[in-house]
């Protein structure tokens, strides 16, 4: 059954990536002042949104592990921020490219970009945190911890084309600024793509939540061998 | 007892331990001392650039400094399992952690007191000149360093390689203070007033010091106990 | 309502349980012996019944109040495999803390009486890290008791001690009981431990594999009990 939902999962991902590749690629027009290098948007949009929503899920299955204590939770949120963790390197990679085409560097401090790295290295450590700690236990409960601290970065690099002048482009999209800043097409596309990415992400979830159960078996039996 | 009285007595052993053997601030102050005269020296930097640079040296110092005093405040709780002794208490978790952040904050304001002095006489800097609205970037900024490292230091407490992950924890999460006490302090030292423009990191500063610290004192006692 | 109870007690590490199904009671001035091997799953017992560790499933109450309340917590006295002294302050100093810790009315008072109690009143102003190592396990019994616990939990308190400090945790042990308090404590087979108590269980693989009055027998050859039920 899981695989099955599996397999069409990936499925439509694959066919809507195609379909928004082909649309992306040879639909929609270039925009006005950035050329062709615009079309990055439609995954570095995505990727973070994606990512961004992982961390969400992660920061309430966090604290829903803290209040119930249900492994499942636990399994749930490292899967989801390790999902998340790759978005975000997609996100940061995708807007590094931009930037070197249109402002000539890779990289810069400002604001937006400079919360956007400390957000992956928040995770980053989170995920080293698991790496770190033995005892399963422990590991989940001091992981759902950090997870609730590390939520607090990803509210503000949200907000920070809002609360600095940032290099960073300013916000385009309908719902932070009313409408007007972005062709409809494009802006259709960028959700377009997020589905498909989030349809991608949610595969790979629910193969790393299997990983999961099944080194969380090989640990119990480990255990059990030791006790012997 | 009340949460208060239990913080201070925690604050009061941690700080008479502390002062009892020196360890922590005597290497904190070396270390900012060093650091700072040995730039002096290297770097020779002129007015210009002194005026830039102030906020940025002064903190990345503190920081550093900081993690020195971080590092002895749980793991004088390790050998005889006297973290047990304590969580076995009545003192509640919470109390525990704010008092050990007391006197950490305590000990980090310390030595950056003893620092900014020495950083006016070798560097020509009239660090005095915003004192008071200095005065609350370096509480506000102590106390995020503080509250993050002493939260972290008790998540990390029982690893085995908690020596290495705490930085790797500590540093992402404290950047966001140090960035806002860099832009801030330079600002200050330059004699300028925080300016609208600056007054974001200040609320930021302010703001997440209090999210941290209620987090930190919630989920504490889940940290602390098995 | 008897002074310790544990109720369907569970512990995991991961998945493996390291308690399973643990249930018993104690009553109020008994004192129990607590039985097994190396990883039965002693320590692990004690630490959840002090408060320092959570029992996944299942129950464990100290006079009707679950483990962490602060009350109870105010009621226990632990010595645990750990001294819980810190060696940069005075022998004095140490137990003035945990006397404030524990809310005590006259905390220095109290120091200075428990530290004539076990003979260290003439280092008091000494910092811990210079005593031997008799002198600190004798300061870290009277940590233990010092606030006059009802319910005493020691994790094989025998084994570390010197003589010295044998014969006062004997003393201040037999005192307790009299004064109809509950005390725990694991150990392996030891006379001294078997001789003081009245109810022994004997945990075996994270099983309560034994449960029951401590006999005559038991004292006269102590590993009887583990060659009947334990493995």
């Amino acid at each position: 059954m899981r695989q099955k939902v599996m397999i069409t999962l990936c499925g439509l991902a694959a066919a809507l990536l195609a379909r928004n590749l082909y649309v992306i690629l040879l639909r929609l027009p270039d925009e006005a002042a950035q050329g062709a290098i615009y079309r990055i948007i439609f995954f570095h949009l995505p990727s973070w949104f994606t990512s961004f929503t992982a961390y969400v899920l992660a920061g309430v299955a966090s604290i829903l592990y803290l209040v119930k204590k249900d492994t499942r939770y636990d399994a749930f949120a490292v899967s989801v921020t390790e999902i998340g963790t790759v978005f975000t390197g997609m996100g940061l990679v995708t807007g590094m490219i931009w930037a070197r085409v249109i402002w000539g560097i890779w990289w810069t401090w400002d604001p937006r970009l400079t919360w956007a790295f400390i957000c992956w290295l928040v995770y980053a450590g989170y995920l080293m945190l698991r790496r770190a700690t033995e005892d399963p236990t422990a590991r989940a409960r001091n992981s759902a911890v950090l997870s609730i601290f590390a939520f607090t970065t990803v509210i503000i690099t949200y907000k920070a084309i809002d609360w600095w002048r940032t290099q960073h482009p300013g916000a385009v999209l309908s719902f932070r600024t009313g409408g007007g800043k972005i062709d409809p097409a494009m802006e259709a596309m960028i959700y377009w793509n997020w589905l498909a990415l989030m349809l991608l992400a949610a595969v790979l979830v629910m193969v790393r939540m299997k990983q999961e159960h099944v080194q969380g078996e090989i640990e119990a039996l480990r255990r059990h061998a030791h006790a012997l | 007892m009340t949460f208060l009285r239990q913080s201070l007595t925690m604050a009061a052993k941690d700080l008479r331990a502390e002062l009892r053997t020196k360890e922590a601030i005597n290497a904190s102050v070396a270390f900012a001392l060093v650091i700072l005269l040995l730039f002096s020296f290297a770097f020779d930097p002129t007015a210009e650039q002194t005026r830039e640079m102030s906020g940025g040296l002064l903190w990345i110092v503190f920081a550093f400094a900081g993690a020195l005093i971080l590092n002895r405040s749980f793991a004088r709780e390790l050998p005889n399992d006297c973290l047990d002794a304590l969580v076995a208490s009545p003192v509640s978790g919470a109390a525990l952690f704010f008092g050990k952040c007391l006197a950490n904050a305590i000990l980090l304001l310390a030595v950056e007191f003893i620092s900014l002095p020495v950083f006016g006489v070798f560097y020509n800097v009239w660090w005095t000149q915003r004192f008071w609205p200095l005065m609350h970037v370096l509480v506000l900024a102590t106390w995020r360093l503080t509250v993050i490292g002493t939260m972290f230091r008790a998540l990390t407490v029982n690893l085995r390689l908690r020596e290495m992950m705490l930085p790797v924890l500590v540093y992402p999460m404290v950047i966001p203070a140090l960035m806002a006490a860099m832009q801030l302090t330079t600002v200050l030292m330059a004699g300028e007033a925080i300016g609208a423009d600056n007054l974001i990191w200040l609320r930021l500063l302010a703001g997440f010091d209090i999210i941290f610290t209620a987090l930190g004192l919630v989920l504490v006692e889940t940290v602390l106990v098995g | 309502m008897s002074a310790v109870a544990a109720e369907g007690v569970w512990k995991f590490y991961g998945d493996f349980p390291a308690l399973r199904d643990i249930s018993f009671q104690v009553e109020p001035g008994a004192c129990l012996a607590l039985l097994g091997r190396n990883g039965a799953g002693k320590t692990t017992l004690l630490r959840i019944l002090a408060g320092l560790s959570r029992a996944a499933r299942g129950r464990v109450t100290v006079y009707g109040k679950d483990a962490r309340e602060q009350e109870t917590r105010q009621r226990i006295g632990i010595l645990g495999h750990g001294i819980g002294i810190y060696d940069e302050l005075s022998a004095f100093e140490n137990l003035r803390l945990f006397g404030k810790l524990y809310g005590l009315k006259d905390p220095r008072g109290t120091a200075l009486e428990w530290l004539e109690r076990v003979g260290l009143e003439r280092v008091k102003d000494s910092p811990v890290r210079e005593f031997s190592r008799g002198m600190r396990q004798r300061l870290a019994v009277a940590r233990a008791f010092l606030h006059g616990p009802s319910v005493l939990l020691l994790d094989e308190p025998f084994t570390a001690l010197d003589d010295r400090a044998i014969a006062i945790l004997q003393q201040l042990l037999v005192k307790a009981r009299g004064e109809q308090r509950t005390i725990l404590l694991s150990t392996h087979q030891l006379r001294e431990a078997l001789e003081l108590s009245t109810q022994v269980v004997l945990l075996s693989r994270g099983r309560v594999a034994y449960r029951g009055e401590r006999t005559a027998e038991m004292v006269a050859d102590p590993g009887w009990l583990y060659r009947q039920y334990g493995e």
